[in-house]
């Protein structure tokens, strides 16, 4: 029985077809545990060794690997979503509850979406406080430490965009509490200091681009639905592409 | 590691030095390390990979069968729920809200967490500690983030939990769906200042709708001299503190570290002296 498994597994791998996909063997050798870091495009981001301090559970608690994967997660979840959902403020609720009672998993993928998204912006944070607090951000860290920043800012504000989709009144109301901020920006909201001196109306300001009118409406729920599912996720996407590189590059900072 | 053959044909051999860019590249801590320190991150680094990301999605799935998402009433902008709660991470936000103005608490605020976030790797010149945890070698950095990540959390756990009616504050034994009575006005410092003191309400100098008096010059000279003295005593009596800083450096992170200090000592004085603003022109107020 072994024999003509491996006469199988013989006669699969040395297709010209395995071959063009997998450009090692199984790594069960040391040759091909280096060469699967090469040649896979996913693990490639890894280097072939790592110092054993880096992998320590201790010092990382896996919360930027777990960071991103939550991102991938959200990713499949919300695509699944979007199958399901019209941006439209005549059908978003209602979308939204068939999900609940009439679409299998419907419910599961909501919750799996919204769980993960409160464990991103939890990781994220939780990422960043280790970071801090082993000095990872250091020379010659530090630009790295600033996209980071920047990608906590992405996630949050994607987070609060996902908030309006369901089209409930904790949808409404969260974002009328954000646009009213938005409204009191200095300089270029037309509650904020200066605003008014500087021709800021309720038609032309910050609140107003964000929104696309003057009140939380059709025009906000498909701009928030917009940058929720591709402006803001190809931003984070370009963001995490120049963090995973330069960590990368920069080479691992654990524990000496 | 030794020269080996594969699918590929040769793996090279790890050179030291590898000539060209790379010999203009600093090496990093990692490349100075010899092989022995350094395991093959297949299976040692994939596999814990693999098992937290199924933990994960474990913990995950067991979150959503246990509590599905919410869905509330549809929206409406007839009927305005009582009280208005934004997403919980930013809660901190919102009940800051009850301290300062919206802009500030909306926007400044959150743009100096921001912008003092991006500077601090620029700011702090202290190159022990790198890549382990310590405290002793770095108490003061150390201790200022953890304390702004404290007032971040505390502010966001009293808007979740201790925020109802009103935005009144509700202990968890309180009747919920019961109004609390509207306790006590509040007043500008300027006032406090005029009134203890007994000093005129008339302006002495108009400048467009702005009348500055005795009082109102009091708090400006309160509100400056709160950033003038935070500034001087470092840079008096810590020398070796602000000589490891630089000047540029000091005066970016003073600025942050006594805004930071500034929320809760704002908060403290609202919550004590019922005090509303501390600054009060006509364009912004504090």
């Amino acid at each position: 029985m072994n024999k003509l498994l491996d006469q199988i597994r013989e006669n699969v791998t040395q297709t010209q077809v395995w071959k063009s996909i997998f450009r090692h063997g199984y790594p069960n050798t040391d040759a091909n545990r280096a060469l699967v870091m090469f040649s896979n495009v996913i693990l490639h981001l890894h280097p072939v060794r790592v110092r054993r301090g880096a992998l320590k559970i201790k010092f990382t608690w896996c919360l930027g690997g777990l960071t991103f994967f939550f991102f991938v997660l959200l990713a499949v979840t919300g695509v699944f979503l979007m199958f399901y959902y019209v941006p439209d403020t005549r059908r978003a609720y209602n979308d939204i509850k068939d999900l609940g009672t009439v679409i299998y998993f419907g419910s599961l993928f909501r919750a799996l979406h919204r769980w993960s998204a409160h464990a991103m912006v939890f990781s994220v944070w939780m990422h960043m406080t280790r970071v801090f607090l082993t000095g990872s951000y250091k020379p010659p860290r530090e630009f790295n430490w600033v996209v980071g920043v920047i990608l906590l800012v992405v996630t949050l504000v994607m987070s609060w965009t996902g908030y309006l989709l369901p089209w409930d009144q904790l949808a409404l109301w969260a974002v009328t509490v954000g646009s009213k901020m938005a409204e009191a920006t200095p300089l270029v909201g037309n509650a904020g200091p200066f605003g008014p001196e500087l021709g800021m109306t309720i038609n032309n300001d910050v609140a107003f681009v964000l929104l696309g009118g003057t009140v939380v409406g059709q025009s906000a729920l498909l701009r928030f639905y917009v940058l929720h599912c591709l402006g803001l996720p190809l931003v984070m996407a370009l963001f995490m592409a120049v963090h995973f590189w330069r960590i990368r590059k920069d080479g691992f900072s654990g524990p000496l | 590691m030794a020269e080996k053959e594969t699918a590929l044909g040769t793996i090279p051999k790890r050179d030291g030095n590898s000539g060209g860019l790379a010999a203009l590249i600093k090496k990093s801590a990692a490349d100075k390390m010899g092989p022995e320190d350094h395991v093959l991150v297949w299976p040692n680094l994939v596999y814990i990979e693999l098992i937290s990301m199924l933990v994960a999605t474990a913990v995950l799935l067991f979150l959503s069968l246990v509590s599905p998402a919410p869905l509330e009433e549809l929206a409406s902008a007839d009927t305005t729920p009582n009280p208005t709660k934004a997403p919980w991470y930013f809660l901190g936000l919102q009940e800051l809200l009850v301290y300062f103005d919206p802009w500030l608490a909306g926007v400044v605020l959150p743009s100096l967490i921001i912008v003092g976030l991006v500077l601090l790797p620029y700011i702090d010149p202290n190159p022990r500690g790198k890549g382990y945890y310590t405290y002793s070698e770095r108490k003061f950095a150390v201790l200022g983030f953890c304390f702004g990540l404290a007032l971040w959390y505390i502010l966001i756990v009293i808007g979740v939990w201790f925020r109802g009616l009103d935005w009144s504050w509700y202990w968890p034994w309180d009747n919920w769906k019961a109004h609390k009575p509207i306790t006590g006005g509040l007043v500008d410092l300027e006032v406090v200042i005029q009134n203890t003191l007994g000093l005129p309400e008339a302006p002495l100098v108009t400048l467009g709708r702005y009348g500055v008096t005795i009082a109102n010059l009091i708090t400006w000279a309160l509100f400056l001299g709160y950033y003038a003295v935070g500034f001087s005593i470092p840079f008096l009596f810590m020398r070796k503190f602000y000589n490891s800083l630089g000047f540029v450096r000091y005066n970016l992170m003073m600025f942050l570290f006594l805004s930071m200090l500034g929320v809760p000592l704002k908060i403290y004085l609202r919550l004590l002296a019922s005090i509303k603003y501390v600054l009060v022109t006509p364009w912004f107020k504090i």
